[in-house]
């Protein structure tokens, strides 16, 4: 039974334009032999939606320096849910507070990682939560 | 059969799903393929290569908004290289496309080369024929656009646009004769830029100077000028997929487009071909530990690499072999 490649998508909604975090993530994936599908900055909830479904991807990763996550990232799994693609699994990162964490994981983000996450814990949080086999 | 019905339909879900089943070689996806294939055909196929940064996918985005305006459904396919390396890809053509992302009518889907080479994916032929039975009007697929070996389009493509940019060492010298082979339509992107008057009269008296049969096509070259001048760049994109259509009406009036599809079955045998002698024999031959042991003995010339070919085909086909094919 050959292995399926893990397809992640790597978008940052919103206004936020602090996009290193987000590029460096994308450079990581691909070397951690993911597909990326990278769509940059300033991206609507329902774009990014839009195209997770569009591009079959096992994952999104949000990424939000600016604040706004508290309204993004739960609209982002809202819209995967209601076009019946809540198995599509959605992490965020970037300047979040601790705080807010709770508030996030009980809107369906599975995964939040701030500055001083490494890239490795990262990769491997998604090795162990990404099947790869049906 | 839930799943033909869905992407007959036009279900996003389930055709992005069974392309990336066919990309990753799941047994069932073939078999649906074959139920898919009665309902291809009927989509207008444009292929759309060129050095990587002319300018592809933002062109792809123009000729999207066009057909839009046309009322015309447009399925995208994006190709992006796999690095050699790590198997990984980072897949960013869509970028220059997201003010289609919401629109139900445009379905753009990344692909990575994962080790082709001729500027598609494997899978990009099973996409096309995903897109075509979901119905769109008109498939465009973009290349990669590494070299000039990127040929593969020709075989998959009704009409095929080649975009050059002055200065990026898309020179006419550099080209060499097979762009004249594989162009359609010539799109001379970034032309505000110095050089790109010289590129045009160098492209057209190459087209001059290539023999031309009486009523035979010939490829306009359209000027784009910047993607930051909006009015113009959407005139100038709204020509280039005005002489696509003008391209495309030609093949079937000409009788071209039979051509041209009779190409593509031939293309398709190959493919199919391949992926259902070649590659199960490959994989048993690499599960078993045959293949290294095979290379190692050809290695220290023990053996023939040819011997073994007829050895392997002699085990693996039925009628005794190719040399039997060949008396049939
Ligand atoms: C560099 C920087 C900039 C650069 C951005 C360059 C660029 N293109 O990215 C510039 C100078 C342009 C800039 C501008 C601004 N900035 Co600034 N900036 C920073 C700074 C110093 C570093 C950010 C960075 O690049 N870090 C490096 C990357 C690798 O880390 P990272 O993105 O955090 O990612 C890591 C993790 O968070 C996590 N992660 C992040 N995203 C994701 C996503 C997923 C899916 C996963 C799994 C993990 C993950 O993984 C990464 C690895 O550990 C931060 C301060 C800080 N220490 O974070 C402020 C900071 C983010 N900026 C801030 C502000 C206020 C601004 C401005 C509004 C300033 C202004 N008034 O003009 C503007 C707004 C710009 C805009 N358009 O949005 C504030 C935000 C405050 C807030 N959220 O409440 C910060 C926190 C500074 C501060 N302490 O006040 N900024
Ligand atoms: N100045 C200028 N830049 C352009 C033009 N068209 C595309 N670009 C830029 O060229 C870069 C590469 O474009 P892209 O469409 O991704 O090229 P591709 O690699 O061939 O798909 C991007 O930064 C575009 O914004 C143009 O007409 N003028
Ligand atoms: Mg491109």
């Amino acid at each position: 039974m050959p292995d399926r490649k893990i397809r992640v998508m790597v978008a940052k909604p919103g206004l936020d334009g602090h996009d290193r975090g987000a590029r460096i993530l994308a450079r990581c994936f691909r070397d951690a032999g993911f597909e990326v599908i990278y769509t940059g900055c300033h991206q609507t909830p329902e774009q990014i939606a839009a195209a997770a479904i569009q591009e079959d991807v096992d994952l999104v990763g949000l990424s939000c320096l600016s604040g706004a996550h508290r309204l993004l990232f739960p609209r982002v799994v809202e819209l995967l849910r209601k076009k019946d693609a809540s198995d599509i699994t959605v992490i965020g990162g970037g300047i979040i507070p601790e705080a807010d964490f709770t508030m996030l994981y009980e809107a369906g983000i599975k995964a939040i990682f701030t500055p001083g996450a490494t890239l490795d814990s990262i990769v491997e949080w998604i090795r162990n939560n990404i099947k790869t086999h049906d | 059969m839930e799943t033909i019905k869905k992407i007959c339909e036009g279900n996003v879900r389930a055709a992005s799903r069974l392309i990336r089943d066919l990309e990753d070689k799941l047994p069932h996806a073939r078999p649906r393929l074959r139920q898919l294939f009665k309902h291809t055909g009927k989509s207008f196929i444009i292929g759309i290569t060129g050095s990587p940064g002319a300018g592809k996918s933002t062109l792809t985005d123009a000729l999207i908004a066009e057909l839009r305006k046309l009322s015309k459904t447009v399925g995208v396919l994006a190709v992006d290289p796999t690095s050699p390396f790590t198997g990984g890809a980072i897949l960013g053509d869509r970028v220059r496309m997201l003010r289609h992302a919401e629109d139900e009518g445009v379905f753009i889907r990344s692909l990575a080369t994962r080790g082709a080479l001729g500027g598609l994916s494997q899978a990009a032929g099973d996409a096309i024929h995903v897109m075509e039975a979901m119905g769109k009007d008109v498939i465009i697929v973009e290349t990669v656009g590494i070299g000039q070996q990127e040929i593969d389009i020709i075989n998959h493509a009704h009409s095929v646009i080649v975009v050059m940019v002055p200065g990026m060492g898309d020179e006419i010298q550099s080209m060499k004769a097979g762009i004249l082979e594989i162009a359609d339509v010539f799109a001379i992107n970034k032309a505000d830029r110095a050089g790109a008057k010289q590129l045009h009269t160098e492209l057209a008296s190459l087209l001059n100077s290539a023999p031309q049969s009486a009523g035979a096509w010939r490829p306009p070259i359209v000027m784009i000028e910047n993607l930051y001048e909006p009015l113009t760049f959407v005139e100038q994109t709204a020509e280039l997929a005005q002489k696509v259509a003008e391209h495309y009406a030609y093949l079937q009036e000409s009788g071209q487009l039979d051509k041209r599809t009779e190409r593509r079955a031939m293309m398709q045998i190959n493919d199919a071909l391949r992926a259902c002698i070649m590659e199960p024999v490959i994989d048993n031959l690499t599960a078993s530990g045959e293949l290294q042991y095979l290379a190692e003995k050809i290695k220290n010339r023990e053996i023939d690499p040819y011997s073994v070919a007829e050895e392997i085909s002699k085990r693996f086909l039925k009628s005794g072999g190719i040399n039997d094919i060949d008396k049939k």
